[in-house]
């Protein structure tokens, strides 16, 4: 009977070993997970640790060497250029690998591989939306271009030679963590990257929800609530430029208006939307205004703010160029930065380029869709959606073509994105999904020597589109609102637009030579915020929903400095003024009945009326004036929407505003609900005496003050508050500069004095590392949040030895 | 003195181990260490538990001081949801000795079986 001891120690430890190498019982498989030689200490890198290292990588044609300085950025100095590409790969996967991994992953709609059933509806949305599509044309596309073929070709492989060096114990620390393995990287996950940026930046579109909101209100109500022109507006282009004749005559279908446009009919579906804030500034200004003589550019784009970081800064140095500025892991090139002879930077245009086409087909199996007057077939993309623990989820959505584009119908009868109960079919029309060569600006830019370089470098940027700022050496500034845009007609894509014929379709492309641009403009600055580019006498339709309020100010600063410095010009990127505030705190003074307001009311009050209208961190006066808009907000139009459709357009954030300052008598003041008629001092008041209700609140919490109110962070990619850095000493808001919201703001500030010698500075919001192990994982954020920068680095051949080099990598054949 | 010999063994064989084999090869360690050298089931359970509590905690102590502990507060507050690296450190030297020390006592009793 001695076996029995023996055969139940060995269950036992059989039970041990399985419970602590799986997560079956445990929710992390513990034993994997901490043995100190295989799991998550694995990746606590010693602080003194060293990153010199010597590596031979079949794949490389000469000789790379890369010097990396204290804040562990590297300088790349390349024999040959596509070696720097090969290298830049490797660097991104050493460091970033998982961060790649999971967008591409999120982009191209398979996060359920990686988080099971819950991944599905995100990942149904990403496909039905063509993402994956998207990304098969633009690989096409730029495959046909030698020199970005090759440049890819170089990137990927220096990707997989990182990966293919790695063991179960130098995986990055979330691969253990949520237990799976890197997968190969390809050239179509670079541009499944990219399209993730074009989803970002040039997705966002309220068809749905402005048709609902043309269906539920009268046409009084609707044009009030959602104004198709901004009277507070200063767009990028100056008003009065004049701008090059007219090619293009967009028509509006016949009866567009009565017939479509006043459908009654609601739409019961509702896609996911990237951020509405996601903007930017730009600005560059001429010598005549800086204190050297050179041009300045300095550039902030406003991102959500991630651990690890969008960015990974670097320097490529090859022969025929010497860049330095952010990259983003997943793709070869910097991105934003300065090279020899110039300096660039991006801010969002923010069009609308993506349209929703309802379409009607003959039955239920959707074989064959009607288009003008006939019988069309259906094509079909059949997409197998993985899911961890669960067998494939085989997704079938139909394309229609419409002139010569194919598009998938994202929503119908089995899908709704975040609703339920549509039964109608949707086809969308998405700028993103035309052929386009996007990383040839990059490869162009990078080596720009002056103006007529930068201008054939960014017309290859078609989707997303983006304001282009330019300044070089030789004096030059200039703005390009690029991209290439669809030619509308008036209100064309406001709405839902009927798919059965073609007379609703983009007509056309605003031709690149009637792209609204500034080349040294006599005021001496160019700049961008993402507000509306030109005014009302440009020929194209343009949308109606901009954010107006950063570009004022920047306009109005920049046109009121002279002399200026690069120390100014952080100044300003970091500046909490919030004009917003400026534009609406004089409402709230003005129409307040003071002799309504209580003890505790009035000293809030005080607070309101000697604020410096800063958003800065320790404000209580800006928490106070927030809450009250809000509350304003809330109560003026919570009547009217009281009965609306759950998918439905909220007023635009400027309307109100002007609204009320226009006339006081502004009809939404009256609240419906109730016999009597509200006022404009009556709605400012009880608005007011609601937020004090809250500022007490919080007093006593301890978090009246304006950072601790709007708790900046930035978060882990997968959300492990861990691996955050939450609630962040930083000031600014929506409204300023400096647009540091909850999570999301400047994700790099760069500013670039270019000098004979380049004077530049830059920070972002994160650090080098993306390994939560590493002192290099967030080194950045306290000096990103305090408003302070780092001084760039352009390294030279003859600086090998200097004191701030700190390893050395080399990489040969 | 066999005992000692146990211990040190079942830690040096299991250092070994996993620098080329899964984690879990600290279980065949112990085992085969103790199924070797003739103990009590209890002292094998004993010296293996101890083996693995050294190795285990000491190289995770050793790692976390070398990182000033930046990822074990981390990890810990993950894991364990109380920022504390000795707890991790701790956590982490009694899975691999409860691993360790069950091996080892099956070890132990299919040498007294086959005895």
């Amino acid at each position: 009977m001695r076996i029995i001891p023996f055969l139940a120690s060995a269950v036992v430890t059989g039970g041990l070993v399985t419970v602590l190498n799986t997560s079956l019982v445990l929710p992390a498989p513990l034993g994997k997970l901490l043995s100190p030689q295989h799991g998550v200490w694995q990746n606590a890198e010693p602080v003194n640790k060293s990153f010199s290292e010597d590596l031979k990588l079949p794949g490389l044609n000469g000789k790379t060497d890369v010097y990396f300085d204290e804040r562990l950025v590297p300088h790349i100095f390349a024999e040959q250029e596509n070696d720097a590409y090969f290298v830049q790969g490797y660097l991104h996967a050493k460091f970033r690998l998982w961060q790649m991994e999971l967008q591409t992953f999120a982009a191209a709609g398979r996060v359920s591989e990686i988080l099971g059933e819950k991944g599905l509806q995100h990942d149904r949305e990403f496909r039905r939306l063509g993402m994956v599509y998207a990304a098969e044309i633009a690989l096409a596309e730029g495959e046909k271009d030698p020199v970005i073929k090759s440049e890819c070709d170089a990137y990927t492989a220096g990707v997989n030679a990182y990966i293919e060096t790695l063991t179960e114990s130098s995986l990055p620390l979330e691969y253990k963590l949520i237990g799976f393995k890197p997968e190969k990287w390809s050239n179509l996950k670079s541009f499944i990257f990219l399209k993730y940026m074009s989803y970002d930046l040039a997705a966002r579109e309220d068809d749905f929800e402005m048709t609902n909101a043309r269906g539920f209100f009268s046409d009084s109500v609707f044009n009030r609530l959602f104004p198709a022109i901004q009277d507070s507006l200063d767009p990028i282009i100056p008003k009065g430029t004049v701008f090059a004749p007219q090619k293009i005559f967009p028509k509006a279908p016949v009866g567009a208006d009565s017939v479509y446009l006043n459908n009654k009919e609601l739409v019961m579906a509702e896609a996911s939307q990237p951020d509405r804030d996601n903007g930017s500034n730009n600005w560059a200004v001429s010598g005549s205004k800086t204190s050297t003589g050179a041009p300045i550019l300095c550039n902030d784009p406003h991102l959500g703010l991630n651990l690890p970081s969008l960015w990974y800064e670097l320097q490529l140095s090859v022969p025929g160029f010497n860049a330095y500025g952010v990259s983003f892991p997943g793709a070869p090139g910097v991105i934003i930065g300065y090279n020899d002879s110039c300096a660039f930077g991006f801010t969002n245009g923010g069009r609308d380029v993506r349209e929703y086409y309802e379409i009607k087909f003959r039955d239920e199996k959707r074989e064959e869709y009607s288009f003008n007057g006939e019988w069309k077939k259906t094509k079909w993309r059949i997409d197998t959606i993985g899911i961890k623990g669960k067998p494939d989820f085989i997704d079938s959505v139909a394309y229609v073509q419409m002139g010569n584009d194919w598009c998938p119908v994202m929503f119908d009868p089995t899908f709704s994105g975040k609703r339920t109960g549509n039964k109608k079919n949707y086809a969308v029309r998405w700028k993103a999904h035309d052929a386009s060569n996007e990383l040839k600006i990059f490869n162009m830019l990078n080596r720009a020597k002056n103006y007529a370089d930068y201008q054939a470098a960014v017309t290859n940027l078609h989707t997303p589109g983006q304001n282009c700022a330019f300044a070089c050496k030789n004096g030059d500034i200039a703005i390009r609102t690029q991209g290439e845009w669809p030619a509308k007609w008036k209100g064309q894509g406001d709405f839902v637009m009927p798919g059965t014929d073609s007379s609703y379709l983009w007509q056309g492309m605003i031709p690149q030579d009637e792209v609204p641009y500034q080349y040294n403009p006599e005021r001496g600055f160019i700049s961008s915020a993402n507000q509306k580019p030109v005014d009302e006498s440009y020929p194209y339709y343009l949308g109606r929903n901009y954010p107006p309020y950063r570009g004022i100010y920047i306009n109005k600063r920049l046109s009121a400095m002279n002399n200026i410095t690069p120390q100014d010009m952080m100044q300003l990127q970091t500046d909490n003024y919030d004009v917003f505030a400026e534009t609406a705190l004089p409402v709230f003074i003005k129409n307040m009945k003071l002799n309504e307001l209580n003890a505790e009311e009035k000293k809030y009050f005080d607070l309101l009326v000697a604020w410096d209208k800063r958003d800065d961190v320790n404000s209580q006066a800006a928490t106070i004036f927030d809450l009250t808009w809000n509350h304003f907000d809330d109560t003026v139009y919570n009547d009217e929407y009281a009965k609306a459709p759950a998918v439905i357009m909220q007023p635009f954030e400027s309307s109100l505003v002007e609204g009320v300052l226009k006339d006081s008598a502004y009809p939404f003041l009256d609240n419906i609900s109730t016999p009597q008629k509200e006022t404009l001092a009556d709605q400012v008041t009880a608005a007011f005496k609601s937020a004090c209700k809250k500022a007490a609140v919080l007093a006593s919490e301890g978090k009246l003050e304006w950072a601790k109110y709007k708790h900046t962070g930035v978060n882990h990619l997968a959300r492990l508050a861990p691996l955050s850095r939450l609630n962040l000493p930083i000031g600014g808001g929506n409204h300023c500069i400096n647009a540091a919201k909850a999570d999301h703001g400047p994700s790099w500030r760069m500013v670039i004095s270019l000098t004979a010698k380049t004077e530049a500075y830059g920070v972002y919001p994160g650090g080098q590392s993306g390994n939560p192990g590493s002192k290099f994982y967030d080194s950045f954020i306290d000096q990103w949040a305090a408003g302070k920068y780092y001084s760039l680095w352009m390294m030279t051949a003859a600086e090998k030895t200097d004191a701030r080099v700190k390893w050395k990598m080399t990489f040969s054949k | 003195m066999k005992f000692l010999i146990s211990l040190i063994l079942t830690a040096l064989i299991s250092f070994a181990a996993c620098l080329y084999l899964p984690w879990w090869s600290i279980a065949v360690a112990a085992f085969v260490v103790a199924a070797l050298i003739p103990q009590k089931p209890g002292k094998a359970f004993l010296s293996a538990f101890l083996a693995l509590l050294l190795l285990w905690g000491g190289l995770s102590f050793w790692i976390s001081n070398g990182n000033e502990h930046i990822l074990a507060h981390k990890v810990s507050l993950l894991i364990l949801k109380m920022d504390n690296p000795y707890l991790l450190i701790l956590a982490t030297g009694l899975v691999g000795a409860l691993v360790a020390a069950f091996a080892a006592l099956t070890g132990a009793y299919l040498r007294r079986s086959a005895a």
